[in-house]
């Protein structure tokens, strides 16, 4: 992966740079011994290493806002992060540019149950903040699998999703408000308690931007009273392609459970054999279909679920009677990462979105691009949105499977957008799709992205290297080709 | 004045690029049902963008709809309806309240002004629906964003900058957005007579409750077609989910007075005239203003401009949405209703072009968000070629 060349002269300033901060924050807020600046040199994608220049950890807004106008001033890149749980390199650290770590704004502020929202700081965990309601019966919806580690601020930034966004919305969809930091140190509070924007949808934006636009410091989010009751449905399929149709089944009645994973064969296996949670192992792949909400409507559904799943030949369905056996259908899901951790010793994941009629068609492509490759794939995914999430199987000991891993994801993701679908549904572009974003998007697409971009952050500070294949500069980037009085297409007809 | 009207992108990218190099701005328009939001202008052109026009994908178990921009919604609903489907937002019809009732109103208008119906504190607004869009930026340049996927995170979620922004960024050619079903049934429960601060309460209660809230909204005595304060609340889904829900909320609510449970036919009716603001539709010279808080500050809101202007309102979102209708006041009300928002923004949806050049249509905003609104602006448009002035004075 080829990040910008690093700027030697602000490596060389290492020392004076790491001084200068230390009178902006407490002076063990800033790190710099080797070290313990290994601590913050890879994210959740962990095949990236990098040590960065050094690492600050501000606890107040006005502390993030003087050490961003101080980056400017000095030209010092930033890279924000969170719990680094990020899965596409987000976090992933710069040569010459500080970690601003936001562990330490890890504070609830305020819990509003009446306009039902919660306002907390950037470096509370995702379940921190249902940890934070749950007494009152509310919680938090987005539930990334990550979420006793990663952070709202993180999640903000990603646009994080779960299980149940399908119902619930991603983040995105969840957060009220925010306070942010521009790199030019200005504090700036977009939305609030109440909805939608006085003018343009500037949180809308923010949300998702992968840390490349500014630093979000407090976050209001979106609690909502937890459903009374959850059932859920195990079906096994003697195909990937039945169980797609009973998806397409269930949506097409109308029906939008909670919660709609599928697993293909590979993964059943390796997860049952991990958590013995009583999956059938003579069939292709298996649908957990989980209903929430008032008991009447559960018990309703669930019943036309099961006859669903029967119109579409599953040869096996259990209904959950209980919150045990409810969570016993979870188990394997939920342990499937590491479950596949078990049958390889490294695996690497991805997570495009398709079109859920190509279902059966794209897994079967996976696994003829994984076996050219010499590797297998197994998969556990987001049913529902058609949000897969490949697992592809690899050994790193081994000379050359990384990159054949990366080279099957790369190919999988490329067939994904081939067939309508898109590059990431929820783990961020990041360094890992950076250089695929072309099979998605135009150079004019991208650089209006890029516009934006410079809009908020001018001189490229924040997490450059990121998200775009390629760097620019911002007045080029604005520079209209057309010359004052010059008509270009003078032969358009007007009316 | 002229009128251009492309009948695809190509020709679209031209007439801009001509625009740019001219100079003169144009006004966007589709079926031109909302003229007469925003700030007035007087553009030397017409930007007509209905020819983009036609459903081209519509998958209902993919849940997602993709067409021309300018589809009227009309067709939009029947395509929709034929697979028991809906835009979940509820966007109203504002055409009656507007004064614009021979005009078509498109998906692209809707989208651009960011409407939501009761169903905003449920689904979200158009805002949490639109996917993905085809466009030409006031730079003449085609482009694209998001994707035809529900789930999506692949680059900047630009959707949520062209959805409010008035056609102020750029022209929208083809959208995609996200369907999902219609529900089977939909029970009301209401209660009658209270004041605001107890009406607010109950909705509080209610949206707080675990009934899965589709609605919330109060009415006061004085728009109230029974005479009494109207303060109602409404579940959908199946039929033994609704009436489950609403017996309990019955009985949940019955603190604030005897309920009653409104059935499927008559809650339809009920709620569209919420959704199409229809409560305050006349006297048309009131000036209308839209009001976003957060709902335990509706009452106090309530009140102090009940004692200021001469007004009538309802209130939407479970006390978040307030509507207003103001009369007499030579500013429209604007100044006693903004220096009265502790947190939020009011927006002027109805007004006389001598109001709306007079007072500012949107809420005024901090100089450093201005600022940076200003240069997202300058980022699609940096001539401010497409509706300028629309939304702020230099925007
Ligand atoms: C085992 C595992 C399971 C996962 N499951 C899911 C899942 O189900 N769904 C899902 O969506 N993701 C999942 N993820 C990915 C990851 O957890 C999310 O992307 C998460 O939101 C990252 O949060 P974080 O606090 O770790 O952020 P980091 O990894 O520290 O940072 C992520 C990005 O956010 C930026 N950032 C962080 N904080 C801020 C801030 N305050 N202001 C501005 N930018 C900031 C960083 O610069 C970086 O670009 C999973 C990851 C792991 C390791």
């Amino acid at each position: 992966m080829r990040m910008p060349a690093p700027d030697e002269t602000v490596i060389a300033r290492r020392e004076a740079i790491a001084a200068d901060l230390s009178r902006i924050v407490a002076a063990d807020a800033v790190i710099l011994p080797e070290d313990e600046r290994r601590a913050y040199e890879s994210d959740g994608l962990t095949a990236y290493r990098q040590l960065p220049l050094l690492v600050v950890l501000p606890s107040t807004t006005a502390e993030v806002a003087a050490v961003l106008r101080y980056c400017q001033k000095e030209g010092v890149k930033v890279v924000p992060r969170g719990a680094g749980t990020s899965l596409s390199g987000g976090a992933l650290p710069l040569a010459d540019g500080i970690i601003l770590g936001l562990g330490k704004f890890n504070r609830v502020l305020e819990v509003d149950y009446d306009n039902r929202c919660a306002v907390v700081q950037p470096g509370v965990t995702n379940l921190g903040i249902t940890t934070a309601v749950q007494g009152r019966g509310f919680y938090y919806a987005p539930d990334p699998s990550s979420q006793i580690a990663c952070t709202i601020g993180g999640n903000v930034a990603e646009n994080s999703g779960g299980v149940h966004c399908l119902k619930y919305g991603l983040t995105t969809n969840n957060v009220l408000g925010i306070e942010m930091v521009l790199i030019n140190g200005e504090v700036l509070r977009l939305g609030g308690k109440h909805m939608d924007a006085e003018g343009y949808d500037l949180l809308g934006v923010m949300i998702g931007s992968e840390g490349l636009l500014g630093v979000v410091t407090e976050v209001t989010v979106r609690i909502l009273p937890k459903p009374t009751t959850a059932r859920a449905v195990l079906m096994g399929f003697p195909s990937n392609g039945s169980a797609g149709d009973c998806v397409a089944a269930i949506i097409g009645a109308g029906i939008i459970p909670g919660g709609m994973e599928m697993m293909d064969k590979p993964a059943i296996h390796a997860a049952e054999a991990f958590v013995h949670a009583g999956y059938p192992l003579d069939v292709e792949a298996l649908l957990i279909v989980e209903l929430d909400g008032p008991p009447a409507e559960v018990d309703h559904l669930i019943e036309r679920v099961e006859a669903i799943g029967r119109a579409n030949s599953a040869v096996s369905c259990r209904v959950s009677n209980s919150e045990a056996e409810r969570m016993v259908f979870w188990a394997g899901r939920k342990a499937a990462f590491p479950a596949v951790g078990r049958i390889s010793p490294d695996y690497y994941c991805v997570d495009p979105t398709i079109p859920r009629k190509r279902l059966a068609d794209v897994l079967e492509r996976m696994t003829q691009i994984a076996t050219k490759h010499g590797l297998r794939v197994a998969n556990v995914f987001h049913a529902g949105d058609g949000n897969l999430h490949p697992l592809i199987l690899y050994d790193a000991n081994k000379p050359g499977e990384l990159d054949a891993a990366e080279q099957v994801g790369s190919e999988i993701m490329s067939y994904c957008v081939e067939v309508g679908g898109v590059l990431t549904g929820e783990h961020g572009v990041g360094v890992e799709k950076r250089d695929l974003m072309s099979t998605m998007f135009t150079e004019d697409d991208l650089n209006q992205q890029l516009r934006v971009k410079c809009a908020f952050d001018p001189d490229g500070l924040l997490n450059p290297g990121k998200q775009f294949p390629q760097l620019h500069r911002c007045a080029e980037l604005g520079r209209l080709h057309i010359h004052h009085g010059q008509v270009p297409h003078p032969g358009i007809e007007r009316l | 004045m002229t009128h251009f009207r492309p009948k695809d992108e190509v020709e679209l990218v031209g007439i801009v690029q001509q625009a740019l190099a001219t100079e003169e701005p144009m006004e966007l328009v589709a079926g031109g049902s909302k003229r007469s939001l925003g700030r007035p202008m007087q553009l030397p052109h017409v930007l007509d963008l209905s020819g983009f026009c036609g459903v081209q994908v519509y998958e209902p178990e993919e849940l997602i709809l993709t067409v021309g921009a300018a589809t009227p919604m009309a067709e939009i609903e029947r395509t929709l309806a034929g697979a028991h489907q809906m835009l979940a937002f509820e966007p109203g019809d504002w055409r009656a309240l507007l004064g614009t009732a021979d005009k078509t109103q498109t998906l692209g208008g809707v989208l651009s002004c960011n409407i939501a119906g009761p169903r905003r504190i449920r689904q979200g607004a158009a805002r949490d629906h639109l996917l993905g869009f085809h466009g030409v930026s006031g730079r003449g340049e085609s482009f694209k964003a998001g994707g035809k996927v529900v789930k999506n995170v692949t680059g900047y979620d630009l959707c949520k900058l062209m959805a409010g922004s008035y056609g102020t960024l750029a022209a929208l050619t083809e959208v995609t957005v996200k369907v999902l079903p219609y529900p089977e049934a939909t029970r009301t429960v209401a209660l009658k007579g209270l004041a605001v601060d107890a009406a607010v309460k109950a909705m509080i209660q209610a949206v707080g409750s675990s009934h899965e809230l589709g609605g919330a909204a109060h009415l006061p005595a004085v728009l109230s077609p029974t005479g009494a304060a109207m303060t109602v609340v409404r579940v959908e889904g199946p039929v033994p989910s609704v009436e489950a829900r609403a017996v309990a909320l019955r009985d949940e609510l019955s603190g604030f007075g005897a309920a009653e449970i409104i059935d499927n036919d008559a809650s339809l009716p009920l709620w569209q005239t919420f959704r199409d603001i229809m409560p305050l539709a006349s006297p048309a010279d009131a000036a209308i203003w839209r009001v976003s808080i957060a709902p335990t500050d509706a009452p106090a809101l309530v009140d102090t401009l009940s004692r200021a202007l001469d007004l009538r309102y309802f209130l939407d979102w479970g006390g978040g949405l307030l509507w207003l209708a103001v009369t007499g006041a030579s500013d429209g009300g604007a100044t006693a209703i903004r220096s009265a928002i502790k947190s939020g923004h009011a927006t002027l949806i109805r007004g006389g072009d001598g109001l709306r050049a007079a007072v500012p249509v949107f809420q005024p905003q901090n100089p450093t968000v201005a600022a940076l609104a200003r240069r997202v602006k300058d980022s699609f448009d940096p001539e401010r070629i497409f509706n300028r002035g629309r939304m702020y004075g230099d925007v």
